[in-house]
């Protein structure tokens, strides 16, 4: 808790220099910061998804995802600072799947930390994953940033505990996105309280950064693009002066903003997914409430197999992060929190003159 | 209409004439039909699309574990509305069909289904349903 004294004024400092810095490719910079309570870059990868076939076998597309972003992440001139894994390692949860994950993610050569997704819980609750990676949600202070990740996808308990006959199916039923058995996602009552606990020795002029699987926010129930608590932990967000949710889940690019609070999600290494707008069914029965300030991600071509995923590097400039978006056979994106508007937009793409044809999907 | 298919019509409507003429006695007429038929023709549309919803979820179409689902929830962005059309990567005019064969092949490292082949028939009637209401635009990329 020491570094949560830096006051947002001197964290300010050196946000001049990180601007004029980003205007050149980013692997050709490289900053040197005297003073240790500066900007800083992290980098997020999430959404692997990695899928035992049998033995040693693993669907190999995905593969070749995770290991992408984390032999490009390991390029990063100047190093971020650490990198976040955003949720969904494995695609069933098993134990030579997450194995086969960590394998990937210890070749990182900053500290990782990671959070929890839905396909890494189901199968044995976080038990293995927990001996792999840790606590499923708890908080850290870097450079004046108060971080903290929670566990956003758990879910009543009696879908939990009293639906399925067995722990694999409970998995496989949770794992269909679109499955109507699955159960809406929730961080959940004991998980609030120790949040507030945590907040209360946090000054509300310290940036504070969230990291969730899915996003604290509610968007399509059908796709659990949604948490059903979220209002209730949005409110223990809102007295900061500066807050930001960044999330996983969707395999897309959103971004929004509701109250102080600004919202972001992070692509996946695995495949990309549709906007739940492109689901006629559920657009036409008006049960999406998708946010306005997104511009989407172009739509995917399949041919290119990693089109449409990617990985991020974040920068924490001002308090207020700003998504770079590495998007692979696409134009990167840039997705930065605007002062003059108080909310997050794309840097290029915003203005609706500047879309064009592959930003809409059907 | 050209001379080949007026003649062909005419014709056609002569022996219907006829026809009609031999079974007179039936009061049925082809375009007539009850609420039991809509209904069991429904059901039977409906149990095709059930068994393209199972294969679509299924790991079953390919080798590796992947099912359609995975990248397309409910079908979405598949858009069958807009097929036959020219798939620019594969450089000619195909149909969804094409396209079902191509992902069986490529992400789920699968064989192609034969393009009569029952279940291609339940995987085109599960997507076209989950897209019912949007209007035909064919060839629109």
């Amino acid at each position: 808790m020491i570094e949560s004294r830096v006051t947002r004024r001197e964290f300010m400092k050196g946000a001049g220099a990180l601007a004029a810095a980003s205007c050149l490719p980013v692997s050709l910079v490289e900053l040197a910061f005297a003073d240790e309570r500066q900007n800083f870059t992290f980098a997020y990868i999430s959404d692997a998804h990695i899928q035992h076939i049998s033995g040693t076998k693993f669907v190999r597309n995905w593969d070749r995802g995770l290991i992408r972003a984390v032999a490009e992440t390991n390029l990063m001139t100047p190093k971020p600072d650490f990198v976040v894994f955003g949720g969904d390692l494995a695609q069933l949860g098993t134990k030579a799947e997450l194995d086969h994950g960590a394998e990937m993610l210890a070749k990182l050569n900053v500290k990782y930390r990671c959070v929890m997704g839905e396909h890494d819980y189901y199968l044995d609750l976080g038990k293995y994953w927990s001996e792999l990676f840790g606590p499923h949600y708890y908080s850290w202070d870097h450079k004046g940033v108060h971080f903290v990740v929670l566990n956003s996808i758990l879910t009543y308990d009696d879908w939990t505990h009293n639906r399925w006959p067995t722990a694999e199916q409970r998995m496989l039923e949770m794992a269909g996105l679109d499955n109507p058995n699955g159960s809406p996602f929730m961080v959940g009552e004991a998980q609030r309280k120790w949040l507030a606990e945590d907040l209360a020795k946090v000054k509300k002029d310290t940036p504070l950064v969230v990291f969730s699987h899915s996003p604290i926010q509610k968007i399509y129930k059908g796709w659990n693009f949604w948490t059903e608590d979220a209002e209730e932990v949005q409110a223990l967000l809102a007295s900061y002066s500066d807050p930001t949710v960044i999330y996983g889940h969707v395999h897309q690019i959103q971004y929004n903003q509701i109250g102080k609070i600004a919202f972001h999600s992070v692509m996946a290494t695995a495949w990309p997914w549709p906007y739940p707008e492109s689901y006629a069914q559920a657009q036409a029965q008006g049960q999406i409430q998708f946010p306005k300030l997104t511009v989407p991600m172009n739509r995917a071509d399949p041919f290119f197999e990693r089109d449409a995923t990617g990985w991020q590097f974040i920068d924490v400039a001002s308090g207020r992060t700003t998504m770079k978006y590495n998007l692979y056979n696409n134009t990167n994106r840039v997705v930065a929190f605007n002062t003059k508007t108080g909310q997050p937009e794309d840097t290029a793409f915003q203005d609706q003159a500047g879309r064009i044809e592959p930003q809409i999907h059907y | 209409m050209s001379r080949k298919i007026a003649a062909f019509v005419l014709a056609a409507a002569a022996v219907a004439a006829i026809a009609g003429g031999i079974t007179g006695g039936i009061t049925a007429r082809a375009d007539e039909f009850t609420k039991e038929d809509l209904a069991r023709w429904e059901q039977e549309y409906m149990s095709v699309v059930q068994t393209g919803r199972e294969l679509w979820t299924s790991p079953s179409l390919g080798t590796n574990g992947v099912a359609c689902a995975q990248c397309h929830p409910n079908a979405a962005n598949t858009h069958p509305e807009t097929y036959p059309k020219f798939q620019q990567q594969i450089g000619r005019v195909i149909a969804l069909r094409d396209m079902i064969n191509w992902c069986i092949q490529q992400p789920l490292e699968g064989k192609p289904l034969a393009l009569d082949d029952p279940r291609m028939v339940a995987i085109e009637a599960y997507v076209a349903y989950e897209r019912r209401g949007v209007e035909m635009a064919p060839g629109k990329h």
